[in-house]
């Protein structure tokens, strides 16, 4: 059994390496045939030679932040809803419903945005199609919301029962309670949250796809029409393979694999000195 | 006496049978000493076509199997050329580095495929010319007012650069021009069409046969982009759907591509909205 789970071991950090070193040996043309400047200008425009990819990088963070923006103090509010501040009667339901929300496909909330939401933000407001930043990061924040949600609640579900009996004696009040003693000894939740829900809005591509609008350009405004990383693998992998084109791609899946893979080693290292300051089980 | 009639009514049935099949599925004969598999992978302009031209061939002959998937023009002649499926179907004809890479490819063009200029039903403007439809893509123009529409935005609708409909819109509509980088990029047909249908100041492009009531086709400099009009060479903006095999084709892979080629795999194209050639 020891053996089969060392072999387990070996074998999912080898496909990671082997990811990795397939990602970077397919950029190397790129590197020798001097490209590599290219891929950072400003313009995506491949019959004119430019192979930008910065308006995607651009995008991808723009979108990522913004989403968690809009996901993380509302995650975090659900959480001490359910922890105390709601009637106890509606924790149970509520966190029932967000366990629920993990099982809801991504391309339904797609979907539902394409037909909804985007039509409201383009009849509302004068500005642009509809299909923006704004329209991503509100769905995309749904999506990451549940992830934020269960993340922090984890935590809070160790530390709230250890002290509620404690600080009921002393009479402090439920909101001081949860502010100013749970949530600070939840710290590693939080940021773990903040850092996971990032990553998987990083990652996401198929909202990007649907409803942000694929323009490859700097995002300005909340309407402008952005691409992201993901959305623009998705668009372009089916052209010619032999083109710089579609070597760019790879430069693009390096970037967005370096990027998980250091949120990864980052909620590692936080988690390590949380763990050593205060008791992690 | 009784019997003798049956008999003579089965046989005259039987009879009718035998000499009415072959005229029914004529081209069809070609897979009667054929078995196997055929996978086929690329173009998605292609898709129903192949899928129709595939169902006729495995109702009439189960020993035959043929998968048909989607991937792009670039996927499909990648695909056909590493021998990963028997067919890759392009919009587009073999590129210069893919001939050089994959010299052995061998094209078969069977269809002709227009792409209109298309906004939604509820715009009042119903005509451009190709300079009006350079100017709006290039970001000159912004507002519909100035073509002769509402005092709106106009919200351009764009493809992706792996798309042949792109590819062909581009070179023969905007003239190789530029394209504004805010203008959206769907990744399909049909999003497209989802998208101008629900946008009421949209301007798009799309294949002629994935034309509907839900979006309307600009006359392009006085020209009405239907089939007939892009037979007779009117219509400007027309692409041919291409067949690719990897060297040359194996018989059975030979007789599926004569069967789409054929008057009944003809009219099976023309069904799905694209012009035999």
């Amino acid at each position: 059994m020891e053996a089969f789970l060392q072999y387990a071991t070996v074998f999912s950090a080898l496909i990671v390496l082997i990811l990795f070193g397939f990602l970077t040996y397919f950029t190397l043309p790129l590197f020798a045939e001097g490209q590599f400047a290219e891929l950072f200008s400003l313009h995506w425009r491949p019959f004119h030679g430019e192979f930008g990819i910065l308006p995607m990088i651009s995008g991808t963070l723009a979108l990522a932040i913004s989403a968690l923006l809009i996901a993380y103090p509302l995650g975090l509010g659900i959480c001490l809803f359910v922890h105390g501040l709601g009637p106890r009667w509606l924790a149970r339901p509520t966190l029932l419903l967000v366990h629920g929300m993990t099982g809801i496909p991504t391309v339904v909330y797609g979907f539902v945005a394409v037909f909804l939401l985007v039509p409201l933000l383009r009849n509302n407001f004068s500005h642009g199609s509809g299909f923006s930043l704004l329209a991503a990061a509100l769905t995309l924040s749904i999506l990451i919301l549940p992830t934020i949600i269960l993340l922090i609640n984890s935590q809070l579900e160790h530390i709230v029962p250890k002290l509620r009996l404690t600080t009921t004696a002393l009479g402090i009040s439920r909101i001081h309670e949860l502010t100013r003693i749970s949530l600070p000894a939840a710290s590693y939740g939080l940021l773990s949250a903040a850092i996971l829900g990032f990553g998987r809005a990083v990652g996401d591509t198929l909202i990007a796809l649907m409803v942000a609008g694929n323009a490859a350009q700097i995002p300005e405004f909340a309407f402008d029409s952005i691409r992201t990383l993901t959305a623009h693998i998705a668009l372009v992998v089916a052209t010619d393979s032999q083109s710089t084109t579609y070597h760019s791609l790879f430069a693009c899946g390096l970037i967005l694999f370096l990027t998980t893979a250091s949120v990864n080693l980052l909620l590692h290292r936080i988690k390590h000195r949380t763990c050593r300051e205060t008791d992690c089980e | 006496m009784r019997q003798q009639s049956f008999s003579g009514l089965f046989l005259a049935v039987l009879l009718i049978i035998f000499f009415t099949l072959p005229a029914v599925s004529g081209e069809l004969d070609h897979f009667s000493n054929l078995q196997g598999n055929i996978d086929i992978a690329g173009g998605t302009a292609h898709i129903p076509v192949m899928k129709d031209a595939a169902k006729h061939i495995m109702t009439k002959y189960p020993q035959i199997t043929i998968t048909v998937a989607g991937g792009g023009s670039g996927v499909g002649v990648q695909k056909v050329a590493e021998g990963l499926v028997d067919i890759g179907n392009a919009g587009r004809p073999i590129s210069a580095k893919e001939q050089k890479k994959y010299p052995q490819l061998r094209s078969f063009p069977f269809a002709v495929d227009g792409v209109a200029p298309t906004v939604n039903p509820d715009n009042i403007v119903s005509e451009l010319t190709s300079i009006q439809i350079q100017n709006i893509f290039s970001g000159e123009i912004k507002n519909w007012k100035d073509v002769g529409g509402d005092d709106a935005e106009i919200h351009i609708y764009s493809r992706d650069e792996a798309s042949g409909t792109r590819s062909v819109f581009w070179k023969k509509c905007l003239n190789k021009g530029t394209v504004v980088e805010s203008a959206n990029i769907v990744a399909s047909n049909g999003a497209m069409k989802v998208a101008v249908s629900q946008d009421q100041y949209a301007l798009g492009y799309m294949s002629i046969g994935h034309l509907d009531n839900t979006v309307k086709p600009l006359n392009l400099d006085g020209i009405t982009p239907t089939q007939e009009n892009a037979i007779n060479g009117q219509y400007p903006v027309v692409r041919k759907l291409f067949m690719n095999s990897n060297g040359a084709p194996t018989p059975l892979v030979k007789a599926f591509i004569d069967y789409v080629m054929s008057s009944e795999g003809a009219t099976n194209i023309s069904n799905n909205g694209y012009i035999p050639l």
